[in-house]
């Protein structure tokens, strides 16, 4: 997805040195305010990847203000992601909420229709 | 010979009691069994078999019938003669032991399952993990530890059934034997380091070999002398040792090493100081292979009376190694990582000049007093078999290894963003670490699953800590998240590291194509620019 695209958030989290990074780009639907579409790339171990893969099936129709109340708890309960594993769903939560802020920060106030910067 | 007639003629003994009752010539209607019998480890079961058939039919009862048409089954003995042909089944039984190929240098014959040819018993485990592909993953992890060698199993065997006697058991003829096979062990182990076998500890492993050596030696001459050298790429339990003697009061100088993996004889040099008790530096490195200057450490912790131990767990049996050229004092070696079998390891203890150690573990005086406790006779004779092979095959193996790594290593490097690490000249050709940048470690040994790797040594693969190692050659952080260790060994075959090159190529390409980090490489993006949040 073109990350200059209006109706496109974006979210980068994690760290080279950590061992994972994730990056979460929604789109959210102008009419509705509902996401459409996720796409994730990961650098990480398994369950980095399986937690941000999980996490797009997750907030795929949600509405931003539920998908930004998504909880690492949800995930790792899904995944079964053992205790030493959980950070793994901590970046896939910081992730989608990363990404509706920087949707929101590109269009502050109303939502408004093809406004170009 | 008298003999009950059997029933259960047509049964078939499993393996060891046929060897043992064969040996013994028990009555083989005693022998329980009810398993089908499984193909065993030297896959001439059917000739075995018939052998074994043969003999068992030698009791077949008489069937006759009565006057009311009931059959029944008249009680006979064996006649003299008969027997006799039951000892030369016996010995047919034992026959098949020359005849069959060595199974170290594999067929050609490709159709067969990589795994198979190792050991037929593979063909069992099979049935226990069957992957995607339908056959076990490709083992590349002989840092980890190596196969049996079927040639081991079989010195082996007879001291686990009939041969049981205690090594130290001095009054009978079972120990006798059982010592003999032994102190015949100890003398191959010492011929393939150069040693005097009276020189050889039997131990549990290398790990107890490095405690035994570390914390041994520190504490006999912990009076007088108080300061240690190491390096900080040592294996785990030499590093936790000396923490364990930090905490006793002794002082520790950890060497730094430099981007190659090798120490600076200058920093070993300037760290000696008076009071210097020992010397620890390993010689093979478990996770990047590199190869420490041996001799010219040797040569200068002798000059000081400081004494010199190694851990050469990687080395022995992989590279040529004598004790006297390179002035070890001490030396590790294990069991596992040279074909032999797993819990038991020897630990070289120079008699000349003495070296003295005080004994972790005390009791019954064997092992010269310094590691009382029965040795497991199959374990330590396995052991000398293993170091047997291992001397004749040196050079062979060596070439082996060198032939498939060079192919491996150039496979590998020829993709992009790889490297590797470690000095690629003083290096054993068996382990090839190689980072693959921008794809994590962990991940790409999942999407490798149909080949066993790992990231570091097996000790900590359980750890999300990036390998100490890498980092102390002074990869960054994200490098030392992306490096997977590739072990070559005895039994790898040129066909198993044409499909790791093609799984591995096609794998990274994949999980690049999901990393953020390469997209933002690929945009031209330098990744030390950006401030990433911290978790």
């Amino acid at each position: 997805m073109n990350k200059a695209d209006m109706d496109v958030g974006t979210g980068l989290v994690g760290a080279p040195a950590c061992g994972d990074v994730m990056k979460l780009q929604i789109r959210v639907d102008e009419a509705t305010g509902k996401i459409s579409d996720v796409k994730f790339k990961t650098f990480g171990c398994g369950s980095a990847i399986a937690s941000s893969s999980y996490l797009t099936e997750l907030v795929r129709g949600m509405s931003l203000d539920d998908a930004g109340k998504i909880k690492n708890t949800e995930i790792a309960k899904e995944l079964c992601l053992p205790p030493v594993k959980l950070h793994c769903s901590m970046l896939a939560e910081d992730a989608i909420k990363s990404a509706i802020k920087d949707y929101k920060s590109k269009r502050p106030g109303a939502p408004t229709l093809g406004v170009t910067a | 010979m008298a003999s009950l007639p059997s029933l259960s003629a047509r049964r078939l003994p499993s393996t060891a009691f046929q060897r043992l009752g064969a040996r013994t010539l028990a009555p083989r209607q005693s022998v329980p069994t009810t398993r089908p019998y499984v193909d065993g480890y030297r896959g001439c079961n059917l000739q075995q078999r018939l052998y074994s058939m043969r003999s068992a039919t030698l009791t077949r009862p008489a069937l006759t019938t009565n006057g009311t048409g009931m059959v029944v089954v008249k009680r006979t003995y064996v006649k003299e003669t008969k027997s006799v042909s039951a000892v030369e089944a016996v010995v047919r039984l034992e026959e098949p032991r020359g005849s069959v190929p060595t199974i170290g240098k594999p067929p050609i014959n490709l159709s067969v399952d990589p795994a198979a040819m190792i050991s037929p018993e593979a063909g069992i485990l099979k049935q226990a993990t069957i992957m995607d592909t339908g056959s076990r993953p490709i083992y590349l992890d002989m840092q980890a530890t190596t196969p049996t060698d079927p040639r081991v199993l079989d010195a082996m065997l007879p001291y686990m059934t009939g041969q049981y006697g205690n090594p130290h058991s001095r009054t009978h003829a079972y120990g006798w034997e059982t010592d003999k096979a032994v102190e015949i062990a100890r003398e191959h182990i010492a011929s393939l380091i150069g040693a005097d076998p009276k020189e050889i500890i039997f131990t549990s492993g290398a790990t107890e070999s490095n405690n035994m050596s570390v914390k041994g030696v520190a504490r006999f001459y912990g009076a007088k002398k108080k300061h240690i050298i190491t390096t900080q790429t040592e294996h785990k339990c030499v590093l936790d040792s000396c923490r364990h003697l930090q905490d006793e009061g002794f002082e520790i100088t950890y060497l730094p090493v430099q981007g190659n993996g090798l120490i600076n004889l200058k920093d070993l040099e300037s760290a000696f100081r008076p009071d210097t008790a020992l010397v620890s530096i390993m010689t093979v490195n478990n996770e990047i292979g590199v190869i420490q200057p041996m001799e010219d450490i040797g040569q200068m912790c002798r000059s000081r009376k400081v004494f010199f131990h190694t851990d050469a767990a990687q080395a022995v049996g992989k590279i040529p190694v004598d004790v006297n050229k390179w002035n070890i004092d001490l030396m590790s070696i294990s069991g596992h990582k040279i074909y032999g079998p797993k819990g038991i390891g020897a630990c070289y203890v120079r008699r000349k000049p003495r070296v003295r150690i005080d004994p972790l573990i005390t009791g019954g005086g064997q092992e010269r007093g310094l590691r009382s406790g029965t040795l497991p006779a199959p374990l330590v004779i396995g052991l000398g078999e293993a170091c047997k092979i291992a001397k004749d095959e040196l050079q062979y193996d060596h070439e082996h290894v060198s032939r498939l790594s060079k192919k491996l290593k150039d496979g590998l490097l020829a993709m992009e963003h790889t490297t590797l690490n470690g000095d690629p000249d003083r290096h054993y050709p068996g382990c090839v670490n190689v980072s693959f940048a921008y794809v994590e470690g962990e991940s790409l040994l999942m999407a490798l699953k149909d080949i066993a790797l790992s990231s570091g040594s097996a000790c900590t693969s359980a750890s999300l800590e990036p390998s100490y190692v890498l980092r102390a050659l002074g990869n960054s952080d994200d490098s030392a998240h992306s490096s997977i260790r590739f072990g070559i060994g005895r039994f790898t075959t040129e066909r198993e590291i044409d499909y790791v090159l093609d799984a591995v190529k096609d794998r990274v390409g994949f999980l690049r194509e999901l990393s953020p980090l390469w997209e933002l490489v690929q945009e031209g993006i330098d990744l030390n620019t950006i401030e990433w949040s911290q978790h």
